[in-house]
Protein backbone atom coordinates (compact mmCIF):
# COMPACT_ATOMS: atom_id res chain seq x y z
CA UNK A 1 0.00 0.00 0.00
CA UNK A 2 1.38 3.41 -0.91
CA UNK A 3 0.80 7.07 -0.29
CA UNK A 4 -1.36 7.55 -3.34
CA UNK A 5 -3.60 4.62 -2.49
CA UNK A 6 -3.94 5.87 1.10
CA UNK A 7 -4.88 9.31 -0.18
CA UNK A 8 -7.67 7.86 -2.32
CA UNK A 9 -8.84 5.47 0.40
CA UNK A 10 -9.31 8.36 2.83
CA UNK A 11 -12.23 9.66 0.75
CA UNK A 12 -15.65 8.43 1.94
CA UNK A 13 -16.68 7.95 -1.69
CA UNK A 14 -13.83 5.46 -2.08
CA UNK A 15 -15.03 3.57 0.99
CA UNK A 16 -18.59 3.53 -0.42
CA UNK A 17 -17.47 2.80 -3.96
CA UNK A 18 -15.09 -0.14 -3.57
CA UNK A 19 -16.11 -3.12 -1.53
CA UNK A 20 -15.33 -6.48 -3.10
CA UNK A 21 -15.13 -6.42 -6.88
CA UNK A 22 -15.37 -9.89 -8.46
CA UNK A 23 -14.48 -8.61 -11.95
CA UNK A 24 -17.65 -9.89 -13.54
CA UNK A 25 -17.58 -6.97 -16.01
CA UNK A 26 -21.23 -6.02 -15.51
CA UNK A 27 -20.24 -2.37 -15.03
CA UNK A 28 -18.44 -2.36 -18.37
CA UNK A 29 -21.36 -4.07 -20.08
CA UNK A 30 -23.84 -1.42 -18.93
CA UNK A 31 -21.54 1.61 -19.23
CA UNK A 32 -22.45 4.18 -21.95
CA UNK A 33 -18.85 5.45 -21.91
CA UNK A 34 -17.46 1.95 -22.47
CA UNK A 35 -19.60 1.71 -25.57
CA UNK A 36 -18.14 4.90 -27.00
CA UNK A 37 -14.61 5.29 -25.65
CA UNK A 38 -11.65 2.95 -25.13
CA UNK A 39 -12.81 2.54 -21.58
CA UNK A 40 -13.66 -0.18 -19.08
CA UNK A 41 -14.73 0.73 -15.55
CA UNK A 42 -13.75 -2.80 -14.46
CA UNK A 43 -10.13 -2.03 -15.34
CA UNK A 44 -10.19 1.10 -13.19
CA UNK A 45 -11.25 -1.04 -10.23
CA UNK A 46 -8.56 -3.60 -11.06
CA UNK A 47 -5.83 -0.93 -10.87
CA UNK A 48 -7.18 0.37 -7.57
CA UNK A 49 -7.38 -3.12 -6.11
CA UNK A 50 -3.70 -3.64 -6.99
CA UNK A 51 -2.86 -0.84 -4.52
CA UNK A 52 0.19 -0.21 -6.68
CA UNK A 53 1.08 3.50 -6.53
CA UNK A 54 2.97 3.42 -9.83
CA UNK A 55 -0.08 2.08 -11.64
CA UNK A 56 -2.38 4.52 -9.84
CA UNK A 57 -0.16 7.46 -10.80
CA UNK A 58 -0.22 6.30 -14.42
CA UNK A 59 -4.02 6.17 -14.21
CA UNK A 60 -4.23 9.69 -12.76
CA UNK A 61 -2.18 11.01 -15.71
CA UNK A 62 -4.15 9.05 -18.31
CA UNK A 63 -7.04 9.88 -20.62
CA UNK A 64 -8.94 6.94 -19.13
CA UNK A 65 -10.36 8.54 -15.99
CA UNK A 66 -11.94 11.36 -18.01
CA UNK A 67 -14.13 9.14 -20.20
CA UNK A 68 -16.84 8.39 -17.60
CA UNK A 69 -20.08 10.42 -17.86
CA UNK A 70 -20.94 9.92 -14.15
CA UNK A 71 -24.38 8.59 -15.08
CA UNK A 72 -23.92 5.97 -12.33
CA UNK A 73 -25.50 3.16 -14.37
CA UNK A 74 -22.70 0.95 -13.02
CA UNK A 75 -23.94 1.46 -9.46
CA UNK A 76 -27.40 0.09 -10.19
CA UNK A 77 -26.15 -3.10 -11.77
CA UNK A 78 -23.06 -4.05 -9.74
CA UNK A 79 -23.90 -7.34 -8.01
CA UNK A 80 -21.51 -6.50 -5.16
CA UNK A 81 -22.62 -2.94 -4.41
CA UNK A 82 -19.54 -1.22 -5.82
CA UNK A 83 -19.68 2.21 -7.46
CA UNK A 84 -17.02 2.65 -10.16
CA UNK A 85 -18.62 6.01 -11.02
CA UNK A 86 -17.93 7.24 -7.49
CA UNK A 87 -14.33 5.98 -7.69
CA UNK A 88 -13.93 8.09 -10.82
CA UNK A 89 -14.93 11.21 -8.84
CA UNK A 90 -12.20 10.39 -6.29
CA UNK A 91 -9.59 9.80 -9.00
CA UNK A 92 -10.45 13.02 -10.83
CA UNK A 93 -10.22 15.00 -7.60
CA UNK A 94 -6.74 13.58 -6.92
CA UNK A 95 -5.60 14.13 -10.52
CA UNK A 96 -6.48 17.82 -10.28
CA UNK A 97 -5.15 18.36 -6.79
CA UNK A 98 -1.81 16.72 -7.72
CA UNK A 99 -1.54 18.51 -11.08
CA UNK A 100 -1.58 15.25 -13.09
CA UNK A 101 -4.66 16.26 -15.09
CA UNK A 102 -2.64 18.38 -17.52
CA UNK A 103 -0.79 15.29 -18.74
CA UNK A 104 -3.80 14.12 -20.79
CA UNK A 105 -5.83 15.80 -23.54
CA UNK A 106 -9.12 15.08 -21.76
CA UNK A 107 -7.72 16.06 -18.37
CA UNK A 108 -6.55 19.45 -19.64
CA UNK A 109 -10.20 20.27 -20.40
CA UNK A 110 -10.78 20.85 -16.68
CA UNK A 111 -9.54 24.42 -17.09
CA UNK A 112 -12.35 25.08 -19.57
CA UNK A 113 -14.93 23.71 -17.12
CA UNK A 114 -13.43 25.74 -14.27
CA UNK A 115 -13.52 28.93 -16.37
CA UNK A 116 -17.13 28.37 -17.40
CA UNK A 117 -19.38 26.47 -14.97
CA UNK A 118 -16.97 26.88 -12.04
CA UNK A 119 -16.70 30.65 -12.32
CA UNK A 120 -20.37 31.14 -13.24
CA UNK A 121 -21.34 29.61 -9.88
CA UNK A 122 -19.38 32.37 -8.12
CA UNK A 123 -20.39 35.15 -10.53
CA UNK A 124 -24.13 34.43 -10.90
CA UNK A 125 -25.03 31.80 -8.29
CA UNK A 126 -26.08 29.46 -11.12
CA UNK A 127 -24.13 26.75 -12.97
CA UNK A 128 -25.41 28.19 -16.27
CA UNK A 129 -26.52 31.66 -17.30
CA UNK A 130 -28.00 32.71 -20.67
CA UNK A 131 -25.52 35.48 -21.37
CA UNK A 132 -22.68 32.95 -21.18
CA UNK A 133 -24.15 30.18 -23.32
CA UNK A 134 -22.83 31.56 -26.58
CA UNK A 135 -24.44 30.15 -29.74
CA UNK A 136 -21.04 29.95 -31.46
CA UNK A 137 -19.80 27.62 -28.70
CA UNK A 138 -23.08 25.67 -28.79
CA UNK A 139 -24.18 25.20 -32.42
CA UNK A 140 -26.20 22.14 -31.33
CA UNK A 141 -28.54 24.46 -29.41
CA UNK A 142 -29.95 25.49 -32.77
CA UNK A 143 -31.71 28.57 -34.13
CA UNK A 144 -34.33 28.72 -31.37
CA UNK A 145 -31.63 29.27 -28.74
CA UNK A 146 -29.93 31.79 -31.03
CA UNK A 147 -33.24 33.65 -31.28
CA UNK A 148 -33.75 33.46 -27.52
CA UNK A 149 -30.31 34.91 -26.81
CA UNK A 150 -31.02 37.75 -29.23
CA UNK A 151 -34.30 38.57 -27.41
CA UNK A 152 -33.43 37.22 -23.99
CA UNK A 153 -35.07 39.89 -21.83
CA UNK A 154 -38.37 39.76 -23.74
CA UNK A 155 -38.40 35.93 -23.99
CA UNK A 156 -37.69 35.47 -20.29
CA UNK A 157 -40.37 38.05 -19.45
CA UNK A 158 -42.89 36.23 -21.70
CA UNK A 159 -42.14 32.93 -19.99
CA UNK A 160 -42.63 34.29 -16.49
CA UNK A 161 -39.00 34.64 -15.41
CA UNK A 162 -37.73 37.28 -13.03
CA UNK A 163 -34.61 37.64 -15.16
CA UNK A 164 -31.85 39.68 -13.50
CA UNK A 165 -34.35 41.30 -11.11
CA UNK A 166 -34.56 41.15 -7.33
CA UNK A 167 -36.84 38.85 -5.32
CA UNK A 168 -37.65 35.19 -5.92
CA UNK A 169 -38.23 33.67 -9.34
CA UNK A 170 -36.59 32.25 -12.41
CA UNK A 171 -33.04 33.51 -13.11
CA UNK A 172 -33.43 36.27 -10.54
CA UNK A 173 -30.37 38.27 -9.58
CA UNK A 174 -28.84 36.45 -6.65
CA UNK A 175 -28.25 39.06 -3.92
CA UNK A 176 -24.57 40.06 -3.47
CA UNK A 177 -24.57 38.92 0.17
CA UNK A 178 -25.58 35.42 -0.95
CA UNK A 179 -22.87 35.32 -3.62
CA UNK A 180 -20.43 36.36 -0.90
CA UNK A 181 -21.58 33.38 1.18
CA UNK A 182 -20.88 31.07 -1.75
CA UNK A 183 -17.42 32.60 -2.07
CA UNK A 184 -16.73 31.96 1.61
CA UNK A 185 -17.97 28.36 1.28
CA UNK A 186 -15.57 27.89 -1.67
CA UNK A 187 -12.70 29.28 0.44
CA UNK A 188 -13.59 27.17 3.47
CA UNK A 189 -14.12 23.83 1.72
CA UNK A 190 -11.36 23.60 -0.88
CA UNK A 191 -13.05 24.73 -4.11
CA UNK A 192 -11.07 27.97 -4.26
CA UNK A 193 -7.86 26.00 -3.72
CA UNK A 194 -8.79 23.52 -6.47
CA UNK A 195 -9.52 26.41 -8.84
CA UNK A 196 -6.11 27.87 -8.01
CA UNK A 197 -4.37 24.58 -8.74
CA UNK A 198 -6.23 24.09 -12.03
CA UNK A 199 -5.07 27.55 -13.13
CA UNK A 200 -1.48 27.06 -11.92
CA UNK A 201 -0.93 23.68 -13.59
CA UNK A 202 -2.70 24.80 -16.77
CA UNK A 203 -0.38 27.81 -17.06
CA UNK A 204 2.62 25.54 -16.66
CA UNK A 205 1.28 23.19 -19.32
CA UNK A 206 0.36 26.00 -21.72
CA UNK A 207 3.92 27.30 -21.48
CA UNK A 208 5.29 23.80 -22.06
CA UNK A 209 3.08 23.47 -25.15
CA UNK A 210 4.12 26.91 -26.41
CA UNK A 211 0.60 28.32 -26.23
CA UNK A 212 -0.70 31.58 -24.83
CA UNK A 213 -3.13 31.41 -21.93
CA UNK A 214 -4.78 34.71 -21.11
CA UNK A 215 -7.79 35.39 -18.92
CA UNK A 216 -11.27 34.18 -19.88
CA UNK A 217 -12.20 32.07 -22.90
CA UNK A 218 -10.74 33.95 -25.85
CA UNK A 219 -7.18 32.70 -25.87
CA UNK A 220 -5.14 30.05 -27.67
CA UNK A 221 -4.89 27.45 -24.88
CA UNK A 222 -8.60 27.64 -23.97
CA UNK A 223 -9.66 27.26 -27.59
CA UNK A 224 -7.28 24.32 -27.98
CA UNK A 225 -8.45 22.36 -24.93
CA UNK A 226 -12.12 23.11 -25.72
CA UNK A 227 -11.96 21.71 -29.25
CA UNK A 228 -8.91 19.43 -29.58
CA UNK A 229 -9.51 15.79 -30.43
CA UNK A 230 -6.03 14.82 -31.50
CA UNK A 231 -5.75 11.44 -29.83
CA UNK A 232 -7.66 8.31 -30.63
CA UNK A 233 -10.21 8.04 -27.83
CA UNK A 234 -13.09 6.09 -29.28
CA UNK A 235 -13.59 2.39 -29.86
CA UNK A 236 -13.24 0.83 -33.27
CA UNK A 237 -16.70 0.46 -34.84
CA UNK B 1 -49.00 -18.33 -8.10
CA UNK B 2 -47.54 -16.81 -4.95
CA UNK B 3 -47.10 -13.11 -5.44
CA UNK B 4 -46.27 -12.19 -1.85
CA UNK B 5 -42.55 -11.97 -2.65
CA UNK B 6 -43.17 -9.69 -5.61
CA UNK B 7 -45.35 -7.44 -3.45
CA UNK B 8 -42.59 -7.23 -0.86
CA UNK B 9 -40.03 -6.25 -3.50
CA UNK B 10 -42.38 -3.57 -4.86
CA UNK B 11 -42.82 -2.21 -1.32
CA UNK B 12 -39.11 -1.36 -1.28
CA UNK B 13 -39.69 1.03 -4.17
CA UNK B 14 -42.64 2.98 -2.80
CA UNK B 15 -41.86 6.46 -1.67
CA UNK B 16 -43.44 8.88 0.72
CA UNK B 17 -44.06 12.22 -0.97
CA UNK B 18 -45.16 15.19 1.09
CA UNK B 19 -48.57 16.67 0.30
CA UNK B 20 -48.11 20.31 1.28
CA UNK B 21 -45.78 22.99 2.66
CA UNK B 22 -42.90 22.56 0.24
CA UNK B 23 -39.59 24.43 0.29
CA UNK B 24 -38.92 24.73 -3.43
CA UNK B 25 -35.50 25.04 -5.08
CA UNK B 26 -34.94 25.62 -8.78
CA UNK B 27 -32.87 23.99 -11.53
CA UNK B 28 -30.04 25.81 -13.34
CA UNK B 29 -30.76 24.03 -16.65
CA UNK B 30 -34.52 24.51 -16.53
CA UNK B 31 -34.33 28.19 -15.61
CA UNK B 32 -32.20 28.74 -18.72
CA UNK B 33 -33.88 26.42 -21.20
CA UNK B 34 -37.41 25.63 -19.93
CA UNK B 35 -38.43 28.47 -17.61
CA UNK B 36 -42.09 27.91 -18.49
CA UNK B 37 -41.98 24.50 -16.80
CA UNK B 38 -41.02 25.92 -13.41
CA UNK B 39 -43.65 28.63 -13.82
CA UNK B 40 -46.22 25.94 -14.58
CA UNK B 41 -45.21 23.83 -11.57
CA UNK B 42 -46.04 26.75 -9.28
CA UNK B 43 -49.24 27.53 -11.21
CA UNK B 44 -50.48 23.95 -10.78
CA UNK B 45 -49.43 23.64 -7.16
CA UNK B 46 -50.49 27.07 -5.93
CA UNK B 47 -53.43 28.02 -8.14
CA UNK B 48 -55.00 24.67 -9.03
CA UNK B 49 -54.14 22.57 -5.95
CA UNK B 50 -53.92 25.43 -3.43
CA UNK B 51 -50.71 24.10 -1.86
CA UNK B 52 -48.07 26.04 0.03
CA UNK B 53 -44.90 26.08 -2.09
CA UNK B 54 -42.31 28.55 -0.86
CA UNK B 55 -39.23 29.85 -2.65
CA UNK B 56 -36.49 31.67 -0.77
CA UNK B 57 -34.77 34.25 -2.99
CA UNK B 58 -31.43 33.55 -1.29
CA UNK B 59 -31.18 30.00 -2.56
CA UNK B 60 -28.63 29.32 -5.29
CA UNK B 61 -27.31 26.50 -7.41
CA UNK B 62 -26.46 23.37 -5.44
CA UNK B 63 -23.26 23.28 -7.58
CA UNK B 64 -24.23 19.82 -8.89
CA UNK B 65 -23.06 20.34 -12.48
CA UNK B 66 -19.74 21.62 -11.12
CA UNK B 67 -19.52 18.61 -8.80
CA UNK B 68 -20.22 16.06 -11.53
CA UNK B 69 -17.82 17.76 -13.91
CA UNK B 70 -15.34 17.50 -11.03
CA UNK B 71 -14.23 21.12 -10.62
CA UNK B 72 -16.20 21.49 -7.37
CA UNK B 73 -15.02 19.25 -4.49
CA UNK B 74 -17.51 17.03 -2.64
CA UNK B 75 -16.81 18.94 0.57
CA UNK B 76 -17.90 22.16 -1.15
CA UNK B 77 -21.05 20.70 -2.68
CA UNK B 78 -22.04 19.20 0.68
CA UNK B 79 -21.72 22.64 2.26
CA UNK B 80 -23.65 24.32 -0.58
CA UNK B 81 -26.44 21.79 -0.02
CA UNK B 82 -26.24 22.34 3.75
CA UNK B 83 -26.82 26.05 3.06
CA UNK B 84 -30.00 25.23 1.09
CA UNK B 85 -31.17 23.14 4.07
CA UNK B 86 -30.36 26.07 6.36
CA UNK B 87 -32.57 28.38 4.27
CA UNK B 88 -35.36 25.78 4.48
CA UNK B 89 -34.96 25.58 8.26
CA UNK B 90 -34.89 29.36 8.69
CA UNK B 91 -38.03 29.65 6.56
CA UNK B 92 -39.93 27.21 8.78
CA UNK B 93 -40.29 24.35 6.29
CA UNK B 94 -39.24 20.70 6.38
CA UNK B 95 -40.44 19.26 3.06
CA UNK B 96 -37.75 19.94 0.49
CA UNK B 97 -38.56 19.63 -3.22
CA UNK B 98 -36.16 20.30 -6.06
CA UNK B 99 -36.79 20.98 -9.73
CA UNK B 100 -33.51 19.33 -10.79
CA UNK B 101 -32.59 15.66 -11.06
CA UNK B 102 -28.85 16.28 -10.69
CA UNK B 103 -29.66 18.17 -7.48
CA UNK B 104 -32.06 15.46 -6.30
CA UNK B 105 -29.35 12.84 -6.82
CA UNK B 106 -26.79 14.99 -5.05
CA UNK B 107 -29.06 15.75 -2.08
CA UNK B 108 -29.79 12.03 -1.79
CA UNK B 109 -26.11 11.10 -2.05
CA UNK B 110 -25.19 13.64 0.61
CA UNK B 111 -27.93 12.60 3.06
CA UNK B 112 -26.90 8.94 2.61
CA UNK B 113 -23.23 9.86 3.12
CA UNK B 114 -24.11 11.66 6.34
CA UNK B 115 -26.16 8.66 7.49
CA UNK B 116 -23.20 6.34 6.95
CA UNK B 117 -20.53 8.81 8.13
CA UNK B 118 -21.96 11.09 10.85
CA UNK B 119 -18.52 12.63 11.31
CA UNK B 120 -18.75 14.03 7.76
CA UNK B 121 -22.05 15.71 8.61
CA UNK B 122 -20.45 17.25 11.72
CA UNK B 123 -17.56 18.52 9.64
CA UNK B 124 -19.92 20.07 7.06
CA UNK B 125 -21.92 21.73 9.84
CA UNK B 126 -18.65 23.30 10.96
CA UNK B 127 -17.86 24.51 7.44
CA UNK B 128 -21.31 26.08 7.06
CA UNK B 129 -21.21 27.78 10.42
CA UNK B 130 -17.77 29.27 9.82
CA UNK B 131 -18.56 30.39 6.25
CA UNK B 132 -22.10 31.70 6.78
CA UNK B 133 -23.05 31.59 10.46
CA UNK B 134 -25.96 29.28 9.54
CA UNK B 135 -27.18 25.99 11.03
CA UNK B 136 -29.72 23.57 9.62
CA UNK B 137 -32.13 20.68 10.10
CA UNK B 138 -32.20 17.92 7.53
CA UNK B 139 -35.43 17.70 5.52
CA UNK B 140 -38.20 15.49 6.89
CA UNK B 141 -39.14 14.71 3.30
CA UNK B 142 -37.07 15.03 0.10
CA UNK B 143 -38.72 14.85 -3.30
CA UNK B 144 -38.13 15.73 -6.90
CA UNK B 145 -40.86 17.88 -8.43
CA UNK B 146 -41.78 14.99 -10.76
CA UNK B 147 -42.59 13.00 -7.59
CA UNK B 148 -44.89 15.82 -6.53
CA UNK B 149 -46.70 15.96 -9.88
CA UNK B 150 -46.93 12.13 -9.74
CA UNK B 151 -48.59 12.39 -6.33
CA UNK B 152 -51.20 14.76 -7.72
CA UNK B 153 -51.59 13.12 -11.16
CA UNK B 154 -55.15 11.96 -10.48
CA UNK B 155 -56.24 15.42 -9.32
CA UNK B 156 -54.69 16.88 -12.49
CA UNK B 157 -56.53 14.29 -14.59
CA UNK B 158 -59.80 15.14 -12.82
CA UNK B 159 -59.32 18.86 -13.47
CA UNK B 160 -58.07 18.24 -17.00
CA UNK B 161 -59.82 19.35 -20.18
CA UNK B 162 -57.88 17.00 -22.47
CA UNK B 163 -56.63 13.41 -22.48
CA UNK B 164 -53.67 11.76 -24.15
CA UNK B 165 -55.95 10.43 -26.84
CA UNK B 166 -55.70 10.98 -30.58
CA UNK B 167 -58.84 12.97 -31.37
CA UNK B 168 -58.84 11.68 -34.96
CA UNK B 169 -58.70 7.95 -34.10
CA UNK B 170 -59.92 7.85 -30.49
CA UNK B 171 -56.86 5.73 -29.64
CA UNK B 172 -54.43 6.41 -26.78
CA UNK B 173 -51.32 8.38 -27.71
CA UNK B 174 -48.01 6.58 -27.30
CA UNK B 175 -45.33 8.08 -25.11
CA UNK B 176 -41.71 7.27 -24.43
CA UNK B 177 -40.74 7.98 -20.83
CA UNK B 178 -37.14 8.85 -20.04
CA UNK B 179 -35.95 8.95 -16.45
CA UNK B 180 -32.91 11.03 -15.52
CA UNK B 181 -30.02 8.82 -14.42
CA UNK B 182 -29.57 10.56 -11.08
CA UNK B 183 -33.21 10.06 -10.09
CA UNK B 184 -32.71 6.51 -8.84
CA UNK B 185 -29.65 4.80 -10.34
CA UNK B 186 -27.51 5.23 -7.23
CA UNK B 187 -30.28 4.87 -4.69
CA UNK B 188 -33.14 2.91 -6.28
CA UNK B 189 -35.19 3.02 -3.07
CA UNK B 190 -35.42 6.82 -3.35
CA UNK B 191 -37.35 6.79 -6.64
CA UNK B 192 -40.91 5.66 -7.32
CA UNK B 193 -40.52 2.17 -8.78
CA UNK B 194 -36.74 2.09 -8.36
CA UNK B 195 -34.15 2.21 -11.14
CA UNK B 196 -35.25 -0.76 -13.26
CA UNK B 197 -39.02 -0.15 -13.31
CA UNK B 198 -39.47 3.54 -12.49
CA UNK B 199 -43.15 4.44 -12.36
CA UNK B 200 -43.01 8.18 -11.79
CA UNK B 201 -43.63 9.15 -15.43
CA UNK B 202 -45.47 5.98 -16.44
CA UNK B 203 -48.09 6.77 -13.80
CA UNK B 204 -48.68 10.21 -15.29
CA UNK B 205 -48.96 8.99 -18.89
CA UNK B 206 -51.35 6.16 -17.96
CA UNK B 207 -53.55 8.28 -15.70
CA UNK B 208 -53.76 10.97 -18.33
CA UNK B 209 -55.02 8.52 -20.96
CA UNK B 210 -51.88 7.52 -22.88
CA UNK B 211 -49.91 4.33 -23.33
CA UNK B 212 -46.22 3.85 -22.61
CA UNK B 213 -43.85 2.41 -25.19
CA UNK B 214 -41.36 -0.20 -24.03
CA UNK B 215 -38.31 -0.20 -26.31
CA UNK B 216 -34.85 -1.77 -26.12
CA UNK B 217 -32.83 1.29 -25.07
CA UNK B 218 -35.44 2.65 -22.68
CA UNK B 219 -33.00 2.86 -19.77
CA UNK B 220 -29.96 4.15 -21.69
CA UNK B 221 -28.55 7.51 -20.58
CA UNK B 222 -29.37 10.54 -22.78
CA UNK B 223 -25.63 11.18 -22.89
CA UNK B 224 -25.28 14.44 -20.96
CA UNK B 225 -22.26 13.03 -19.16
CA UNK B 226 -21.49 16.50 -17.70
CA UNK B 227 -17.93 17.05 -19.09
CA UNK B 228 -18.95 14.99 -22.13
CA UNK B 229 -21.32 17.78 -23.14
CA UNK B 230 -19.77 20.86 -21.55
CA UNK B 231 -16.64 20.54 -23.70
CA UNK B 232 -17.18 20.81 -27.44
CA UNK B 233 -14.53 18.16 -28.22
CA UNK B 234 -16.46 15.54 -26.20
CA UNK B 235 -19.97 16.10 -27.54
CA UNK B 236 -19.80 13.08 -29.85
CA UNK B 237 -20.36 10.94 -26.74
CA UNK B 238 -23.48 12.87 -25.81
CA UNK B 239 -24.89 12.82 -29.34
CA UNK B 240 -24.12 9.09 -29.82
CA UNK B 241 -26.04 8.16 -26.66
CA UNK B 242 -29.14 10.11 -27.72
CA UNK B 243 -28.95 8.73 -31.27
CA UNK B 244 -28.88 5.21 -29.91
CA UNK B 245 -32.11 5.94 -28.06
CA UNK B 246 -33.84 7.64 -31.01
CA UNK B 247 -32.92 4.78 -33.36
CA UNK B 248 -34.28 2.30 -30.83
CA UNK B 249 -37.57 4.11 -30.13
CA UNK B 250 -38.39 5.30 -33.67
CA UNK B 251 -39.85 1.98 -34.96
CA UNK B 252 -42.54 2.22 -32.24
CA UNK B 253 -43.64 5.62 -33.60
CA UNK B 254 -43.86 7.57 -30.34
CA UNK B 255 -46.15 10.61 -30.31
CA UNK B 256 -44.01 12.25 -27.63
CA UNK B 257 -41.10 11.80 -25.24
CA UNK B 258 -41.64 12.64 -21.57
CA UNK B 259 -38.59 13.29 -19.39
CA UNK B 260 -38.16 14.19 -15.72
CA UNK B 261 -34.57 15.43 -15.91
CA UNK B 262 -33.74 19.00 -17.01
CA UNK B 263 -30.71 17.89 -19.02
CA UNK B 264 -32.47 14.96 -20.70
CA UNK B 265 -35.39 17.18 -21.78
CA UNK B 266 -32.98 19.60 -23.38
CA UNK B 267 -30.65 17.07 -25.01
CA UNK B 268 -33.38 14.85 -26.44
CA UNK B 269 -34.82 18.02 -28.00
CA UNK B 270 -31.58 19.60 -29.25
CA UNK B 271 -29.85 16.46 -30.49
CA UNK B 272 -32.80 15.73 -32.79
CA UNK B 273 -32.08 19.09 -34.41
CA UNK B 274 -28.32 18.39 -34.56
CA UNK B 275 -28.88 14.97 -36.15
CA UNK B 276 -31.23 16.48 -38.71
CA UNK B 277 -28.55 19.02 -39.69
CA UNK B 278 -25.66 16.54 -39.60
CA UNK B 279 -27.25 13.54 -41.26
CA UNK B 280 -30.66 14.67 -42.53
CA UNK B 281 -32.39 12.32 -40.08
CA UNK B 282 -35.81 13.20 -38.64
CA UNK B 283 -37.54 10.83 -36.24
CA UNK B 284 -41.17 11.98 -36.33
CA UNK B 285 -43.83 11.94 -39.04
CA UNK B 286 -43.41 13.87 -42.30
CA UNK B 287 -40.11 15.50 -41.44
CA UNK B 288 -41.12 16.45 -37.90
CA UNK B 289 -39.21 15.44 -34.81
CA UNK B 290 -40.59 13.61 -31.77
CA UNK B 291 -41.78 16.35 -29.37
CA UNK B 292 -40.00 16.24 -26.01
CA UNK B 293 -41.93 17.40 -22.97
CA UNK B 294 -41.34 18.04 -19.32
CA UNK B 295 -43.95 16.62 -16.91
CA UNK B 296 -45.23 20.13 -16.12
CA UNK B 297 -45.65 20.86 -19.82
CA UNK B 298 -47.61 17.63 -20.29
CA UNK B 299 -49.72 18.39 -17.21
CA UNK B 300 -50.31 21.90 -18.57
CA UNK B 301 -51.51 20.46 -21.89
CA UNK B 302 -53.91 18.14 -20.05
CA UNK B 303 -55.19 21.14 -18.09
CA UNK B 304 -55.71 23.12 -21.30
CA UNK B 305 -53.17 25.86 -20.60
CA UNK B 306 -52.01 28.07 -23.48
CA UNK B 307 -48.97 26.26 -24.98
CA UNK B 308 -47.09 29.56 -25.32
CA UNK B 309 -47.60 30.18 -21.56
CA UNK B 310 -46.06 26.74 -21.00
CA UNK B 311 -43.01 27.79 -23.04
CA UNK B 312 -43.46 25.27 -25.86
CA UNK B 313 -42.25 27.90 -28.36
CA UNK B 314 -38.67 27.53 -27.07
CA UNK B 315 -38.45 23.87 -27.99
CA UNK B 316 -36.25 23.24 -31.02
CA UNK B 317 -38.46 20.27 -31.98
CA UNK B 318 -41.91 21.76 -32.56
CA UNK B 319 -44.72 20.44 -30.36
CA UNK B 320 -47.59 21.41 -32.71
CA UNK B 321 -48.04 17.87 -34.14
CA UNK B 322 -48.82 16.59 -30.63
CA UNK B 323 -51.12 19.54 -29.83
CA UNK B 324 -53.03 18.85 -33.05
CA UNK B 325 -53.49 15.17 -32.15
CA UNK B 326 -54.75 16.05 -28.67
CA UNK B 327 -56.89 18.90 -29.95
CA UNK B 328 -55.52 21.58 -27.64
CA UNK B 329 -56.36 24.90 -29.33
CA UNK B 330 -53.59 27.44 -29.81
CA UNK B 331 -53.01 30.65 -31.68
CA UNK B 332 -50.22 30.05 -34.21
CA UNK B 333 -49.77 33.77 -34.71
CA UNK B 334 -48.87 34.48 -31.09
CA UNK B 335 -46.10 31.88 -30.85
CA UNK B 336 -43.26 34.39 -31.00
CA UNK B 337 -44.93 37.45 -29.47
CA UNK B 338 -43.67 39.09 -26.31
CA UNK B 339 -45.67 39.69 -23.13
CA UNK B 340 -47.24 42.85 -24.61
CA UNK B 341 -48.17 41.07 -27.84
CA UNK B 342 -45.40 42.63 -29.90
CA UNK B 343 -43.46 40.51 -32.42
CA UNK B 344 -39.98 39.37 -31.42
CA UNK B 345 -38.99 38.13 -34.87
CA UNK B 346 -38.64 34.39 -35.09
CA UNK B 347 -35.95 31.71 -35.17
CA UNK B 348 -34.37 30.69 -38.46
CA UNK B 349 -35.83 27.60 -40.08
CA UNK B 350 -33.71 24.42 -39.77
CA UNK B 351 -32.54 22.74 -42.99
CA UNK B 352 -34.47 19.49 -42.59
CA UNK B 353 -36.47 19.46 -39.36
CA UNK B 354 -40.01 20.68 -40.02
CA UNK B 355 -40.58 24.02 -38.38
CA UNK B 356 -43.81 25.86 -37.56
CA UNK B 357 -43.07 29.54 -37.98
CA UNK B 358 -46.67 30.78 -38.26
CA UNK B 359 -45.73 34.04 -39.97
Amino acid sequence: MGELYDRLAADVRFVEGLKACIHCGTCTAICPAAEFYNYQPRQIVEVLQSRDDARIEELLKSETIWYCGECMSCVTRCPRGNAPGLLITVLRAASQDLGYFVESEKGRQQLAIKRTVGEWILKYGYCLFPAEIRPEMHPEQGPVWEWEVEHIDAVMNRLGANYKKTGPGILRKIPPEDLEEIGRIFDETGAAERFRKIEEHSRRKAEEMGMTLGEGLDNEYFRHIYTANEKRHTREP
Amino acid sequence: MKIEGKRNIWNDYQKEIAADRFFYVRSCVRQNFFPGSEKTFLRIMQELLQRDVYENAAHTTCSGIGYHSDVVPFETSMTMVARQFALMTESGYENFTTSCITSFGLYTEILETWRHFPEVESRVRGHLLRATGRTFNKPANLSHTSDVIFRFRKEIAAAGKFRLVNRHTGMPLHGVEHIGCHYARMFPGKGIGGAEYPYVLVGMIEDWGGEVIDYPERRHCCGFGFRQYLIQANRGYSLACSKKKFDSMAPYKPDFILANCPGCSMFLDRWQYALSEMEGITYGENGSGIPVLTYEELAGIILGYDPWDLGLQVHQVPVEPLLDKIGLPYDPGSKFLDQEGKPMGQPKEPTHLKFYNHE
